[in-house]
């Protein structure tokens, strides 16, 4: 048989023509998307990495509304220098409850993956209203709507959508209990939505994120979820190379 | 057939669509280049964020990508792909209603987008921060462009699909498959805005800049070379240089792309294999961008003297240079010790513009200033004008893109640099400082381009006018006549 492909046949077929340029754009995202969801290795095996409390996730809420990662970063790359400035590579684990992630492509502003515990609360709250009365060659805008107060009405609202996309939040008894077993005690409790309003304003008034004790404002919030961010694992517990192999 | 036999008042083409859509571009590129100007001028003079979280950059700046992206160069690919499509097919669209719909369905996109950024309402995807309300509101418009598209092409006249249609088609289906997958998200509830991504870290990150480069590999070079392929040889009264060229580079085009996305993910917590078997597709896609630019260039052989003597035509080879420039430029920061000195500078910033301004917006501009007058049947209102519109968009490129090397490079190595002891030489805010002059410069060449977009509204503005003048003067020509008669 003598088969004579002819380029005419497609030009003066549209359906053909529509189906094989799906077909030619579709091979890049399910060889390069797909894997990623099934090969163990992809996220690194390693202790500490929890979702956040109702208060860092409205935080990181806030993060997103003001479009953060449009100038900040959270994802350390392997490389000397930023080791020195930033601290520990990113590890894959350490974003696998961002939804959505925030690794951002930008550093107008440094790198924010590991800023949790590098400045004190406060440092936080005046930057933040004022970053010029800290840094002075600082870029960055002011924000002083952050002081007023924050909306918890749907905090539960949302840790039920997250968990609908993954995120081990629970809603019953037996979810809190295999929270217990994977977590532990503490952070489990955080997780456990039907507490979900009461353990925010108690995480609030313990921590005193913005320093003011008279209410719960967007920055304590806010400055809850800075201070975690690249908190979670323990470095000093694993060797220098033990996430090489993961790569 | 009866249509083409009869006339019965409906005019052969649907013109109107194509109108609406053209001015709206013009509309879109003032606003969002006057928005890219003011939010590159808060990183230099930051007191213009005022204190307000609806003028502060992290809000502002996807009102800017948004207007520009998908309110100019979408409206421009809806008014020339409908304008293309018609013509080539020798057809009219197969529905007013539909092409209404895109239109209307299209703006309030748009314009519903950007006020809800500054409402603080954000995917805090680049390029999609458009919340799951509006996002379905795009998915209802583009079924309806896809259907009005391809049920034109099969109402066509001629046997062969023209090939800037078969890269108008690539770029509906494309987008249609990219922003279905990347906008996967679970709503907190019904009447709210918020939503969380489908998709945690890793994974989240691999779809959307699987979305994000391809937003750029089809929104703006597929569909803008469609324009390309039908504007080019039009403006230049000669026929496509290679027609072979046009078949191999488009399906190299389309299916390559697809995969370069995790080139923006080097060095990160993706898996390198990923990011690796993206560079490589990346060096490869170099030869399909180059099969369309040769193909344009070379459409002007034998007429090179129009270069000096039509501006239209220096537009869309300008267009085409930068274009050349920018795929090549793309695959070499795609090469991992490249990109880990350009990934998170302005390098990368300057890069994308190079793209947007000197490919994307330039080719429009020509292919507009070719068509628009034709579409209210006269001449352009003033080519002296053109002429000042291509030397204020050329100069401000020029500006911004060397202002943009020159930071992105100095911090790439500020944030690398070590003293003699093996200390970081720089702090972070030093780097920062270091920047400002580069933002002032950045800030300038913006006001340069954008001046010369407000000339081109003017001129339009006033060859619309001009058109609808000479019409009522020859209708009442006729009349006169009439009467005499």
């Amino acid at each position: 048989m003598n088969f004579n492909f002819k380029h005419e046949w497609i030009e003066t077929n549209i359906g053909l023509m529509a189906v094989l340029t799906m077909l030619a754009i579709s091979v890049g995202g399910l060889v390069e998307i797909a894997p990623l969801f099934f090969i163990d290795k992809t996220i690194e095996k390693v202790e500490g990495v929890r979702p956040y409390t109702p208060l860092e996730q409205r935080g990181r809420d806030i993060y997103i509304r003001e479009g953060c990662y449009t100038c900040h970063s959270q994802m350390i790359r392997p490389f000397r220098d930023e080791k020195l400035r930033y601290g520990h590579y990113s590890l894959a684990a350490e974003s696998q409850y961002d939804h959505p992630f925030q690794w951002g492509s930008k550093r107008t502003g440094p790198d924010l993956a590991r800023v949790g515990g590098k400045y004190s609360n406060e440092w936080h709250v005046q930057h933040l209203i004022a970053p010029r009365s800290m840094v002075p060659e600082s870029v960055m805008p002011n924000y002083p709507w952050l002081m007023s107060p924050l909306d918890i009405s749907d905090v539960a609202g949302r840790m039920k959508a997250l968990r609908k996309v993954g995120v081990p939040y629970s809603l019953t008894q037996a979810e809190y209990e295999a929270n217990v077993t994977k977590f532990g005690e503490t952070v489990a409790k955080q997780l456990h939505i039907p507490d979900a309003q009461k353990n925010l304003v108690e995480q609030a008034n313990f921590g005193n994120y913005d320093g003011d004790r008279s209410g719960i404002s967007e920055m304590d919030a806010l400055v809850a979820y800075l201070q975690v961010l690249g908190t979670m694992v323990d470095f000093s517990k694993y060797s220098d190379d033990a996430f090489v192999s993961d790569r | 057939m009866a249509a083409s036999t009869s006339y019965s008042g409906v005019e052969q083409y649907n013109f109107d669509i194509v109108k609406k859509f053209s001015v709206m571009a013009l509309v879109w590129a003032v606003i969002g280049m006057f928005v890219g100007v003011y939010i590159a001028s808060e990183l230099a003079w930051p007191f213009l964020n005022f204190d307000s979280p609806y003028f502060s950059f992290g809000r502002f700046r996807p009102v800017h990508t948004t207007s520009v992206i998908f309110g100019f160069g979408g409206s421009a690919l809806f008014a020339t792909s409908y304008y293309v499509v018609q013509r080539t097919c020798q057809t009219r669209l197969i529905s007013d209603g539909m092409a209404s719909f895109t239109f209307w369905g299209w703006q309030a996109v748009i314009l519903l987008a950007g006020l809800s950024y500054l409402g603080g309402y954000s995917q805090g995807r680049e390029y999609a921060e458009m919340e799951w309300p509006i996002d379905l509101l795009i998915e209802v418009v583009w079924v309806t462009y896809l259907i009005l598209f391809v049920g034109t092409i099969m109402r066509r006249k001629q046997p062969h699909i023209y090939v800037a249609n078969w890269f108008y088609l690539a770029f509906i289906l494309a987008t249609a498959l990219l922003h279905t997958f990347n906008n996967l998200a679970m709503p907190v509830d019904l009447f709210s805005m918020k939503s969380y991504s489908l998709f945690a870290g890793t994974q989240d990150a691999m779809t959307q800049w699987w979305y994000g480069h391809n937003a750029v590999g089809f929104f703006l070079t597929a569909a803008f070379l469609g324009m390309m392929y039908y504007f080019v040889p039009k403006q230049a009264g000669r026929p496509i240089y290679s027609y072979r060229l046009s078949i191999v580079h488009f399906w190299a085009l389309g299916f390559m792309y697809m995969w370069v996305g995790a080139h923006h993910l080097h060095w990160t917590a993706l898996p390198d294999w990923t990011s690796s078997l993206a560079a490589a597709f990346s060096i490869l896609l170099l030869m399909p961008s180059w099969g369309g630019m040769i193909n344009g260039i070379m459409t002007l052989s034998g007429a090179w003297d129009k270069l000096r003597t039509d501006p239209v035509m220096r537009f869309m080879i300008v267009a085409l240079s930068f274009y050349g420039m920018s795929t090549f430029e793309g695959p070499m920061m795609s090469l991992k010790e490249v990109n880990a000195l350009s990934h998170y500078t302005d390098w990368t910033v300057g890069h994308v513009h190079s793209g947007a301004l000197g490919w994307v917006a330039m080719i429009s501009f020509g292919s507009l200033y070719h068509m628009m007058p034709k579409l209210w049947d006269t001449k352009v209102y003033s080519q002296k004008l053109v002429e000042w519109h291509f030397w204020l968009a050329t100069i401000g490129i020029v500006l911004y893109i060397v202002a943009m090397w020159i930071s992105g490079i100095t911090q790439g190595l500020m944030w690398r640099a070590f003293d003699e002891f093996g200390n970081l030489q720089y702090s972070f805010v030093e780097s920062v400082a270091a920047m400002m002059p580069f933002y002032a410069m950045r800030a300038i060449g913006g006001m340069f381009f954008l001046s010369g977009a407000v000339l081109m509204t003017y001129n339009m503005f006033m060859t619309i006018r001009q058109g609808k003048r000479e019409a009522a003067a020859l209708e009442a020509k006729l009349a006169a006549k009439m009467a005499h008669a």
